[in-house]
């Protein structure tokens, strides 16, 4: 969906995602190798791992699938 | 968003750290982007104000969904599922599902077809500029009050969370809202509310998840909301997780509500008048390229509105069950206002619309908690920008270019409409004062839906399916429920006795007066209605043409495979709506 533009409104959404993706799983990691001294409830499931991961391949996704060069591409073709 | 960290004082519930700051900052710097790239695509006023009408289903229907997801929805439904049990679920499920899929089966149609820029400008064609007037007018009062509620909800999360500063709150995100909204008009309020959409969920829902693991899943859950509110002697604690089962008298259940009160006050007058007339939700499916993509707009919406209690109710009652203080005693949350005063920050109180930012605390560290405070700033933005963009339409279509300055031209209605954006922000901002009055940001705003939308509903549901109604008995009849609903409050708060005329029992509370209230309103704006009509002269069939259900030929549904039909999935959310009543009686 790209009314009257050549962006679409899931290349941002998937922009986002991967962004913050990206920042919750690296801080995930991060926290893995160094433990914080204050830990939140249940830190031992190591929530932004998996749900950075989840963000960041989601958004990947989106980025690729909706890109504005896949998009000329296609419409080239 | 740096200078707020000077702002915040040492006994917030978490601090942020470098990575929360950089996702809040990016998510402000996206907003603004978006809003630039789509400026030069809001020339005239059909971009503008209607988005160029070429959304898909998709994009309008989580545009639907989203511009309703504010930040008080949010903290607000959590605080209600805190206050009264699972009966806030009410709300997500008899309360919009019904009336989001008539709305698109039934009452889609006209709306498509007549080409309308707003719901009043809908009124003007069926009963001219009396009726136009008083729900413009009713309408414009209603948005900006929201839009000062949405902010106040937004800026108590900086407040409890972070310890920010509510006004410097209230100031960043609604200038960060009015430049958007201002730049791109109705296509940036949407492209932003698809993007929080998506941050809401990936924000809020790890809160439940990972609640429902440590409760020990949902018979965990009822058994430790049961031992708790059973300790501190709570009546009916057991009626606290049942949807139904409590309904059967006003004072068995949390909400002193019976089920007439739920099913014909919410289900069939608030809810349908919210979801089936209240422009602001309205607006985003008359954005949608064509009539199939309309129709599934509201039930795209639907289907998400159905699991939102996953990440609003549910945390509100993991709240009831988990919540303890730091000695290890039962946390029992309180009103805003006992909260608020002196004594209460003196104790170190919690308001009941604090429980999702509690939550949210408890198990988001660094990073998830940068996430989820972007939900909530999200949910705000989201809430701000759908009230704000209506605003600004009906202001510059019914009551400028109706009432002010009829001749003026697109150009003129399309700087009017950037002018009015930000004026509306800015009035926005001053009612977010008046919120702060109210003990639970929910109730205030049933209250405003017992004033404007329930009579609203009477009369335009009357205008589609009632070709004798006249403009006399349109405008008659809504002025008449509106002023009637407006008495029933002031009646009872000058004499609180009277709530057992209003809303038929001394245990109802706030909620229930507000059903009850939208109840008879909506049924004296339709009495008045039919009695005016009968004694006035109706408009020829000729006149009613495309307005009026009869008399408006229905274009014939394109051939489409049955997974695109818009009575199928329409079908399908029905089902699991009933699946869902039961799985939770």
């Amino acid at each position: 969906m790209k009314p009257g533009g050549s962006l679409s409104i899931w290349f941002f959404i998937g922009v986002c995602l991967f962004v913050n993706g990206a920042l919750i799983f690296g801080r995930g990691i991060y926290e893995l190798i160094s433990p914080p001294q204050t830990q939140v409830v249940l830190s031992s499931l190591h929530a932004n791992i998996w749900w950075g991961g989840l963000l960041l391949a989601l958004g990947l996704f989106y980025c690729l699938h909706f890109s504005p060069w896949r998009a000329q591409a296609t419409k080239n073709r | 968003m740096i200078p707020a960290l000077l702002l915040a004082s040492s006994s917030t519930l978490v601090h942020l750290s470098a990575v929360d700051l950089i996702i809040i900052i990016f998510y402000f710097a996206l907003v603004l982007a978006i809003g630039l790239y789509l400026k030069k695509q809001a020339n005239t006023g059909e971009d503008f104000f209607m988005a160029g009408r070429e959304m898909t289903a998709w994009v309008a229907g989580l545009a639907f969904l989203s511009a309703n997801l504010g930040s008080l929805e949010l903290m607000g439904w959590a605080g209600n599922a805190y206050k009264y049990g699972i009966l806030a679920a009410h709300w997500y499920w008899v309360g919009a599902i019904p009336a989001m899929l008539f709305l698109a089966l039934v009452m889609m149609p006209f709306y498509h077809i007549c080409k309308t820029h707003s719901v009043p400008g809908y009124l003007k064609l069926r009963f001219g500029e009396g009726a136009q007037g008083v729900s413009s007018i009713s309408f414009a009062f209603m948005t900006v009050l929201m839009s000062g509620i949405n902010m106040y909800a937004m800026a108590v999360v900086m407040k409890v969370v972070l310890g920010w500063d509510i006004n410097f709150s209230i100031w960043v995100s609604s200038i960060t809202v009015a430049v958007y909204v201002a730049l791109g008009g109705l296509r940036s309020a949407i492209f932003n509310e698809v993007l929080q959409f998506f941050l809401i969920w990936a924000g809020a829902l790890l809160i439940p998840i990972l609640g429902l693991i440590e409760a020990g899943g949902w018979s965990g859950l009822q058994a430790k909301i049961l031992h708790n509110l059973t300790e501190l002697n709570v009546p009916n604690p057991g009626s606290y997780t049942h949807l139904w089962s409590t309904l059967g008298s006003f004072g068995t259940n949390p909400m002193g509500i019976n089920w007439v009160g739920i099913v014909f006050g919410l289900g069939a007058v608030i809810s349908m008048g919210y979801w089936t007339t209240d422009f602001l939700v309205i607006q985003r499916v008359l954005t949608a390229k064509d009539l199939r993509s309309a129709e599934l707009a509201p039930i795209i919406g639907a289907g998400f509105k159905m699991m939102v209690p996953f990440i609003v109710i549910l945390p509100g009652l993991l709240g009831l069950a988990l919540l303890r203080d730091p000695q290890g005693h039962l946390l029992r949350l309180v009103p805003a206002d006992v909260a608020w005063s002196p004594q209460g920050q003196a104790q170190g109180l919690h308001g009941y619309d604090e429980v999702l930012p509690l939550m949210l605390a408890r198990y988001c560290g660094p990073g998830l908690l940068g996430l989820g405070i972007t939900a909530l700033i999200a949910g705000f933005m989201s809430g701000m920008a759908g009230n704000v963009s209506a605003f600004t339409t009906v202001w510059t279509y019914d009551i400028y270019g109706t009432l002010i300055n009829k001749n003026a031209s697109d150009d003129a209605k399309v700087r009017m409409g950037r002018w009015v954006t930000v004026i509306g922000v800015i009035v926005s901002i001053v009612t977010a004062y008046f919120a702060k009055q109210a003990p639970s940001i929910m109730d205030y705003v049933q209250e405003l839906f017992s004033f404007f939308i329930a009579p609203l509903f009477g009369t335009v549901i009357l205008g589609m399916l009632w070709k004798r109604a006249t403009a006399a008995g349109g405008w008659t009849g809504l002025l008449a429920g509106t002023l009637s609903s407006i008495g029933m409050y002031t009646w009872v708060k000058i004499d609180p006795t009277a709530v057992r005329y209003v809303a038929l029992s001394v245990d109802a509370q706030a909620q229930a007066q507000n059903m009850f209230r939208a109840l008879w309103s909506c049924l004296i704006c339709i009495i008045v209605t039919v009695v005016v009509s009968y004694l006035t002269r109706p408009k020829p069939d000729s006149e009613l043409k495309n307005l009026v259900y009869g008399l408006t030929p229905i274009p014939k549904a394109e051939h489409v495979t049955i997974f695109h039909s818009p009575i199928f999935w329409g079908a399908v959310v029905a089902v699991i709506f009933v699946a869902v009543q039961i799985i939770f009686w």
